[in-house]
């Protein structure tokens, strides 16, 4: 029930956001993230975006998986 | 990479990625089982990350000496046979909408019945994705009293406070919640408190801790000296997360680490702690098969407690037994693996389930039930 679902803004009318994933869009409160803008990625759970998602250390951790792992998997 | 690939992409459930992965978890669990002498018990507190291990099967992929034990953190499964009891008496309040995630639905109450077979009788029961649809329903339906069933954790809790700081601002009368919510934390320190459990590492919850950030959890460390890893929702997340419990153990130096930092930075979601707090003021709180356990809980604070189903209802909460022969207590606690409940898969089944554990699609004899052990 803590499943919460990534998804971009592409629209934010006040405190609520249209917020699109993998396609669908659906309108989402932004009342827990105020300083969310477009484009960002957020966390969806219920409803409401609970955290902006980190772009770059997003792109750090598959980074740091790939390190670690690469020698191990050839 | 395109921007979406990051968060949400086959790289992260990179087959090769986590092959590689398990053969550094192979050496990681045999050191660590010499050091904790015999098994490596790890825990992963999140009903979440119970059912993302079972659905990639990774459970017999793990080494020999790793047992991952499943713990209270499905929302469902913890809430107490006294609270459900209080859910079906709301629901069969006359003119009381009821509206609940579906996970709700099938939970039995002391006497056999569930919100479904008293909807099948006439009450009033609606599944919502968001509390927001609830109170949007109470706006739309002034003559009618909409209560929403309030349970989870740190996760659910704001959003849930989110909507009732929105239904005040309407001034909304017709609409009021049960708060069945329920603190991570003082789990863990009720589970570490018993020796008998011997966890050796808890894979933290990723989304509870988007809200409450690190701090809460450092006195895992400090009381008991037990490694800490808040990991999220993808395989190569689970993998990673479980590698770096055991190379804690190795090492000997236990600490609170992030795996999940993309979605959780060290002091979580400010914005969503300060609603809860302001709507919801700890409280004890009941929890299944465990008892009754301080300041555990949440429940309305005084500004709020207009909005207490129960109290505006007048429902009086009776405690109740758990099924008879239900092992989903002692699962909970770590203690047994659910084919070690007499029911398991013979009078509880998912489509027939005795206990909450079976009934909530996190629940660990669910998981258990539908991918193997």
């Amino acid at each position: 029930m803590c499943v919460a679902v990534p998804g971009k803004i592409t629209a934010v009318t006040g405190s609520n956001a249209e917020v699109e994933f993998g396609g669908v869009k659906r309108s989402v409160s932004l009342d827990l993230v105020p300083a969310a803008k477009k484009n960002d990625y957020v966390l969806v759970h219920a409803g409401f975006a609970i955290q902006v998602l980190e772009a770059a250390e997003a792109e750090e951790t598959l980074k740091l998986f790939q390190e670690i792992y690469a020698n191990e998997s050839r | 990479m395109k921007a979406a690939e990051r968060f949400s992409s086959p790289l992260w459930r990179d087959r090769a990625m986590a092959a590689a992965a398990l053969v550094e978890m192979e050496r990681l669990a045999e050191a660590a089982a010499a050091k904790t002498g015999g098994c490596v018990r790890l825990m992963e507190v999140c009903g979440t990350h119970t059912m993302a291990i079972a659905s990639a099967g990774m459970r017999r992929l793990f080494p020999k000496e790793l047992r991952m034990l499943s713990g209270p953190g499905c929302p469902v499964c913890v809430t107490s046979q006294g609270d459900i009891d209080l859910v079906l008496a709301l629901a069969e309040v006359p003119g009381v909408i009821i509206t609940t995630f579906g996970d709700m639905l099938k939970v039995k109450g002391s006497k056999g019945l569930d919100l479904n077979v008293l909807r099948a009788g006439g009450a009033d029961v609606r599944v919502v994705y968001s509390p927001l649809d609830a109170v949007e329903l109470a706006a739309a339906e002034p003559g009618r009293e909409v209560v929403f069933i309030g349970v989870g954790f740190e996760t659910t809790a704001p959003v849930i406070a989110a909507a009732l700081v929105r239904a005040r601002k309407r001034a909304l009368k017709n609409f009021s919640i049960t708060s069945f919510f329920k603190l991570v934390p003082p789990a863990l320190d009720l589970l570490l408190s018993d020796p008998s459990n011997r966890i050796s590492g808890f894979l933290l919850p990723g989304h509870v801790s988007a809200i409450i950030g690190l701090e809460p959890y450092r006195f895992v460390t400090r009381k008991y000296g037990v490694p800490c890893v808040v990991t999220g929702f993808e395989p190569l997340d689970i993998l990673a997360g479980i590698n770096m419990l055991l190379a804690q153990i190795v090492s000997g130096k236990p600490e609170v680490q992030d795996e999940y930092f993309r979605a959780v930075p060290e002091g979580g979601n400010p914005a969503a702690v300060k609603v809860m707090e302001e709507v919801f003021s700890r409280t004890d709180a009941a929890w299944r098969a465990i008892g009754v356990l301080k300041n555990s809980g949440l429940g309305l604070a005084r500004a709020y407690a207009g909005f207490d189903a129960v109290r505006r209802f007048k429902i009086k909460r009776v405690e109740a037994a758990e099924p008879k022969g239900c092992l989903c207590g002692q699962i909970l606690l770590g203690k047994n693996f659910p084919p070690d409940c007499p029911l398991f898969a013979k009078a509880c089944s998912p489509s027939s389930a005795v206990g909450p554990c079976m009934v909530s699609s996190e629940g660990a004899c669910a998981a258990w039930f539908k991918y193997g052990g």
